[in-house]
């Protein structure tokens, strides 16, 4: 029989109080099972928030678990990007079900100016105020396997570097001398987070088998300063000088005749010192007589 | 109905096949029909509507959105943009109008699933079933309105069937088709109606949106009712018709005033006395010109 809401709840009291029992029971038992089902759906939704290192979301979205918040499945951004790229997540994903990502070693963004997957978004979940999709940060590409990477062998294989969208900025290439060979220069792609958009071009485009360079969710590829550190070369541009004062001069012992400058390196001739009569083998110079 | 009558023969007798699956066919047209729209786009590359029943653009005009899913990502914390607000007053409004749960008649894909789970119940006889309370679903409702608020996210859509099938069908249905079949088969042993009548709160959400809707089954020849329990039978919500068709001595109106009526119009259909119809709320009036005695004690019926 169809139960009515508590309200008539005093008549069952003057009914019976058999019938109370059972009505307090029936919604214990109600109460019951849908709060078990609540906690497992929760704990999964929980589990869910963290997005897995290969899934990208679209350009602009919020941070996750906002994004998870805000994104209501639709597929509006699916449709309109005209490369075909993002899919929704199937229930088998290892990331919230029906939300958009794609997986930059299939199929990388194409940063598009006008950037249609954002303008189709009913909800925001894709950040209408992201209007340059160079500012976009889908994800940020780390160079993650150094021992593969034929730049860090020595070649110039260079085409992460080359299909760079923002080639350049978000990767350049860092010279360094080859001690293997003593005679060569390394070309060692170099990821700057300030410029990457995490388009997945360079793990897409990656000759390996497995790609050495990867596009990982922002917070999983950055690391982050401890809140208080400085780095004095940008505090001293910033005050345009030194700030500690005065600079220290630096102390070199060197032998009689040589000098140090920071850049240049070693001057000048040393000079043989004449050996001290009677000094002990084994001695440092700087010990003997008495003048320490 | 008695054991040995196949229920909406009467009707079929007396109004020929066609008109006994009128509303049946209609509804039927429909569920497919919208399905089939959303279907062409990607199957066919003619894009009338993009999107699906979460939010839908249709002729690059017209957008709706589903209140249901709106309300859950409000209540994690984000406020949508203006375009799935206008998508949702659409929606509400025209629930307002035609019934909350027109929606799961009318629009609904599970809907098909657990139809053919009752049908298959009414033709092998399958009695079995755990019977629990109706009023379940609110009490989901209230679980994943609850859930957003907590976790952040909208954690219902990591499991509803509804949004589930839909989507599934446009966009890759994957292992959803489990979920779907876990509904099925819970509808055809565990439980009658299980699903969409006691579980879902996706219709318990339009339910309330429709609490006061326009749009209405009447009893309005109740007079003539035989007591022959087809329209009971077929009924997926039958806890809806008895104030209705029973009420006329209690001084209640013929019109189907409870919330739960999926207005899906099988009850027309299967009526060989041609009791109801569909009619607006407001005209909560008996024709007096039904004709009368016609009504039988129960079972008792020639």
């Amino acid at each position: 029989m169809r139960r009515k809401t508590p309200f008539p709840l005093t008549n069952i009291m003057a009914a019976n109080t058999n019938s109370r029992r059972q009505f307090l029971l029936d919604m214990a038992k109600t109460a019951c099972g849908v709060g078990m089902l609540g906690l497992g759906l929760g704990l999964y939704a929980r589990q869910a928030r963290a997005l897995p290192p290969t899934a990208i979301r679209p350009p602009g979205a919020l941070p996750e678990p906002d994004f998870q918040g805000a994104c209501i499945r639709c597929g509006m951004c699916v449709r309109d990007c005209p490369y075909h790229i993002l899919e929704l997540a199937k229930p088998e994903d290892d990331l919230a079900t029906g939300t958009p990502y794609f997986v930059a070693r299939k199929i990388p963004c194409e940063m598009c100016e006008d950037i249609p997957c954002v303008k189709a978004c009913p909800t925001g979940a894709l950040d209408h105020q992201l209007s340059d999709i160079n500012k976009a940060k889908m994800g940020l590409a780390a160079l993650v396997d150094q021992e593969t990477c034929l730049n860090f062998l020595g070649l110039r294989c260079d085409v992460c570097y080359r299909v760079c969208p923002v080639i350049d900025k978000a990767i350049t290439l860092e010279r360094v001398h080859n001690f293997r060979t003593g005679k060569h220069t390394m070309f060692l792609p170099t990821v700057h987070s300030e410029h990457c958009t995490g388009c997945g071009k360079c793990e897409k485009s990656c000759v390996l088998e497995v790609a050495a360079i990867k596009v990982f969710p922002v917070q999983l590829a950055k690391g982050e300063l401890g809140k208080h550190y400085r780095l004095g070369w940008e505090e001293k541009k910033k005050a345009g000088e030194s700030l500690v004062a005065p600079e220290i001069e630096h102390q070199y012992t060197l032998p009689e005749g040589l000098k140090y400058e920071q850049g240049p390196g070693l001057s000048g001739e040393a000079v043989a010192p004449p050996a001290a009569p009677g000094a002990q083998p084994g001695i440092p110079q700087a010990l003997h007589g008495d003048k320490l | 109905m008695s054991a040995d009558k196949k229920m909406g023969a009467d009707a079929v007798m007396a109004k020929g096949w066609l008109a006994a699956h009128r509303w049946l066919l209609l509804r039927r047209a429909t569920q497919l029909g919208i399905l089939a729209l959303f279907l062409l786009g990607p199957l066919a590359g003619i894009w009338f509507v993009k999107g699906n029943l979460a939010y839908s653009l249709t002729l690059d005009f017209l957008p709706l959105a589903d209140p249901y899913v709106l309300l859950q990502s409000l209540l994690t914390g984000h406020v949508p943009e203006k375009l799935a607000f206008t998508g949702g007053a659409i929606v509400i409004g025209f629930y307002i109008l035609a019934g909350g749960r027109s929606y799961c008649s009318w629009v609904c894909p599970v809907n098909m699933v657990t139809d053919f789970a009752a049908w298959l119940r009414r033709r092998f006889g399958i009695k079995s079933g755990a019977r629990f309370s109706r009023q379940t679903r609110y009490w989901m409702l209230a679980m994943t309105l609850v859930l957003a608020g907590a976790t952040g996210t909208i954690a219902w859509e990591m499991l509803n069937p509804v949004s589930m099938l839909h989507r599934g069908l446009i966009f890759g249905l994957g292992t959803a088709w489990a979920i779907i079949l876990a509904v099925f088969l819970f509808d055809l042993f565990i439980s009658p109606d299980g699903w969409c009548g006691h579980l879902c709160p996706v219709g318990a959400f339009y339910s309330l949106m429709g609490k006061t809707s326009l749009l209405r089954v009447n009893a309005a020849r109740r007079a003539a009712c035989n007591d022959c329990m087809d329209c009971f039978v077929v009924c997926p919500e039958a806890q809806v018709i008895i104030p209705a068709l029973k009420g006329a001595a209690k001084g209640l109106g013929p019109v189907i005033t409870a919330a739960n009526c999926t207005n899906c119009g099988r009850c027309i259909d299967v009526c060989s006395k041609e009791v109801f119809r569909f009619g607006f709320r407001f005209i909560n009036k008996a024709d007096n010109n039904a004709p009368q005695g016609e009504t039988t004690a129960l079972g008792n019926r020639p």
